[in-house]
């Protein structure tokens, strides 16, 4: 078995560069291991805004312009593409329409699934690229037969495995991770762009979701889902407060609640579940977000289909823990039972799937089932 | 290398850069009254009598500014500041569609800020204001216009406007006509004194010039207000500093460029059209943009839409094979929209993504139409396959 990254052969490469220290060194540690790389920034948003907000978001022309500065210094050639229709199309509206559903998306996940390893790939693939490079934590190992595996980074803290768990063996044998291998912290990646005089060293960590650039998810559902005001009930259906539209909360969400009345037993209350018909919220105490099983719907696998039941790790957010699960695949739905309950699921989140650091698969979540007795 | 993007910017003429390091060498401020100051004040002087026989002007109609986008600024906006401020009523200003940023965007703002009515006049699908057009736009309220913006010849798809015919029709009822001959000069004859334009663009870096370096042709019977306040340099509607060897650059360039012209419009028009040929025999349904009769579009221009393709496909594809060329489209950070010029002319938005524009100049060679004929056929095969993301 063999790291992509360490293939001799030099790859012609796409190297996707959004204008952080990871994706740059990423370019540049492919241009160095002899690949013939390409930078491209891709513009995400329609109306850019022109500057970065504090440490948020990655669409600003700021941030192409640092992609493009990174990509002189590298010594490659660099463009910028106009993906903003794709991504407002399968990545903003469906993250709106799944908040809209009660679910919890993950956009970085979906972003992958359908932009940087689909849009993006594809159209690499047709210009006669051989392989997208991004600055993800994560591996790629190639079996004898020519097959892939998606493993976790070598170094845990940072890894993306789980956003990168919707890429199938096609999507795989096309993608560079060259900061996958390397057991390394941020700072020492800084300090590797700092050596490469790559003037994004110094950048802030992009976090959140980057196409809410104030990072007030709230604010930006209401402005696309308009008020839609309704009631909080209690496990027992008696209304403990009201919300201007149940597309706002989580499941496991504990702050901004606002409950006038408090809980008999003076603990604090979480949001237990959101139902987008009636427009309600559950809350409840939080022994009642244990959950003890799960579907999951909308499986990919990374490598062989599973058959049978099988004994799994399982991460159920990003930079979540890992927990034991028995899984079995019936009729395209994913059966997940928990070793030991786990708390706040969320419908809409995927889960992973991993044998040790290998990723077997992903699913997005469809139902729950609570440990204690249901609402 | 096929450097094929001349409209973007041409090599600079080394005679026009020998003119300017040789500048740089003396100091003197064109506005001093000492004998430095006189001596780069002649230079000055010289170089504006040298473009203004060039272009078929007097010295004193030459306006020099730091290029064409504050050319086309202190036209679009100072007529029409001063148009208005001598008669309140006239705030429509009319503009040909297909004009550059620097015009649109000054024109845009005016409506926006400035309370003007802007009017964009019809063009055909080459891309062309007729004169009739512009008769029939003035004509429903010749009191209200302060000013008509059309361009000499088109940046994207060089087709070339009869601005003295639309002069004419401006010059009858009194309306001062201003025209962006910043692709014009050079290749295609550009006589200001001739034309009836009231003001016209012109740019340094485009003619073989040095970048930084433009000129604003002005009638002497118009004051425009100025864009920039400060010393008063420029016949009091612009000011700054003088730029001494740019201006000496960019009158050698200016010189050359009106000397070179008639052998400019043959050798590289005829270049252009092997590249026009080539180009259609390896894909044989590119559609050549712009003017394709003889006379009717700039001879260095050849503008194609590859039906299929997204020109940012093409241009990476090329790039990597050493051919420079542009999507002939604006650039908003980067990223190529579809392009004004092709919408104005009714092209279909998913056909306007896939353009190429190359753009010759005075140091291409058949080697460079050759590589594009080598290349183009597998780059649209390719960038089809890649499609439209």
């Amino acid at each position: 078995m063999t790291e992509t990254s360490q293939r001799p052969r030099p790859l012609r490469v796409l190297a996707a560069m959004s204008g952080g220290v990871d994706s740059a060194v990423a370019a540049a540690r492919a241009a160095e291991a002899g690949h013939d790389v390409t930078g491209v920034h891709l513009a995400l948003s329609a109306n850019p805004q022109s500057f970065r907000t504090g440490a948020r978001g990655c669409c600003t022309i700021e941030d192409s312009r640092d992609a493009r500065r990174a990509a002189d210094v590298i010594g490659i050639p660099f463009y910028v593409w106009d993906l903003a229709e794709r991504f407002r199309e399968d990545v903003v509206d469906d993250f709106v329409a799944e908040y809209e559903a009660g679910r919890t998306p993950n956009p970085c996940l979906r972003c992958n699934e359908k932009i940087k390893f689909a849009a993006l790939l594809d159209k690499a693939l047709a210009l006669g690229f051989d392989a997208v490079c991004t600055g993800h934590y994560a591996k790629v190992l190639v079996n004898e037969d020519g097959t892939r595996e998606l493993h976790r980074a070598s170094d845990m803290a940072k890894d993306q495995s789980y956003v990168l768990g919707v890429l199938d063996d096609r999507q795989l044998a096309h993608a560079l991770f060259p900061l996958g291998d390397t057991l390394t912290t941020k700072d020492e990646i800084r300090a590797e762009a700092e050596r490469r005089g790559l003037a994004v060293a110094k950048k802030p960590d992009s976090h959140d979701i980057c196409f809410i650039a104030d990072g007030d998810t709230q604010g930006f559902l209401s402005k696309r889902l308009g008020k839609a005001e309704g009631d909080i009930v209690d496990e027992s259906g008696t209304v403990v407060g009201s919300h201007e539209g149940a597309y706002g909360f989580t499941i496991g969400q504990r702050k901004g609640l606002r409950i006038g009345t408090p809980a008999a037993d003076g603990k604090p209350r979480y949001v237990l579940d959101i139902s987008p018909v009636n427009n309600t919220v559950t809350v409840g105490p939080v022994a009642a977000l244990d959950v003890s099983a799960l579907t999951a719907i909308k499986p990919r696998w990374c490598g062989a289909v599973p058959t049978g039941p099988g004994t799994y790790t399982a991460q159920l957010r990003a930079h979540g823990g890992e927990t034991e699960v028995r899984a079995e695949l019936v009729n395209d739905t994913l059966e997940v039972t928990f070793t030991e309950p786990v708390r706040g699921v969320a419908p809409g989140q995927a889960i992973v799937l991993y044998a040790d650091t290998r990723v077997v698969g992903s699913a997005t979540i469809a139902t729950t089932e609570r440990a204690t007795a249901a609402v | 290398m096929a450097y094929l993007d001349h409209a973007a910017t041409t090599p600079m003429l080394p005679e026009a850069a020998l003119a300017m390091t040789a500048q740089f060498a003396v100091t003197g401020n064109a506005s001093s009254l000492h004998a430095a100051g006189r001596r780069a004040r002649r230079t000055v002087e010289e170089s504006r009598e040298t473009l203004a026989e060039s272009l078929g002007a007097r010295p004193s109609e030459v306006v020099l500014t730091s290029g064409g986008t504050e050319a086309d600024n202190l036209a679009v906006k100072g007529l029409y500041w001063s148009r208005r401020d001598a008669d309140p009523a006239r705030t429509r200003v009319l503009a040909s569609p297909v004009e550059h940023h620097a015009v649109l965007d000054a024109v845009d703002w005016l409506g926006e800020h400035e309370g003007a009515t802007v009017e964009y006049l019809p063009v055909d699908r080459y891309g062309r204001v007729h004169p009739e057009a512009l008769r029939e736009a003035i004509a429903r309220n010749p009191d209200d216009v302060a000013l008509a913006t059309v361009m000499w010849a088109n940046n994207e798809i060089g087709t070339i406007m009869p601005v003295r015919e639309l002069a004419d029709v401006a010059g009858e009822f009194g309306i001062p006509l201003h025209a962006d001959a910043v692709q014009a000069f050079g290749q295609i004859p550009v006589d200001f004194g001739a034309s009836g334009l009231a003001a016209m663009t012109v740019s340094g870096h485009k003619i073989g010039g040095p970048y930084g370096i433009g000129a604003l042709l002005l009638g002497r019977e118009y004051t425009p207000v100025p864009v920039l306040h400060g010393g008063g340099q420029e016949r009091h509607v612009r000011s700054g500093t003088l730029d001494v060897p740019a201006v000496a650059a960019f009158a050698v360039a200016g010189r050359t460029a009106a000397e070179q012209r008639e052998w400019f419009g043959r050798e590289i028009g005829s270049l252009r059209d092997d590249l026009v040929d080539a180009v259609r025999a390896a894909v044989p349904d590119a559609i050549l943009g712009g003017d394709p009769a003889e006379g009717g579009r700039l001879p260095a221009n050849a503008h194609f839409t590859f039906p299929g393709c997204e020109g940012d496909s093409l241009l990476l594809l090329l790039d990597a094979q050493g051919i420079e060329c542009s999507t002939g489209s604006a650039c908003t950070a980067g990223v190529a929209q579809p392009s004004h010029v092709l919408l104005a002319t009714g092209t279909d938005p998913d056909l306007a993504r896939g353009t190429l524009r190359f753009s010759l100049g005075h140091t291409s060679t058949e080697a460079d139409v050759e590589a594009v004929g080598k290349a183009i056929g597998p780059a649209v095969e390719r960038a089809r396959t890649a499609g439209l993301s």
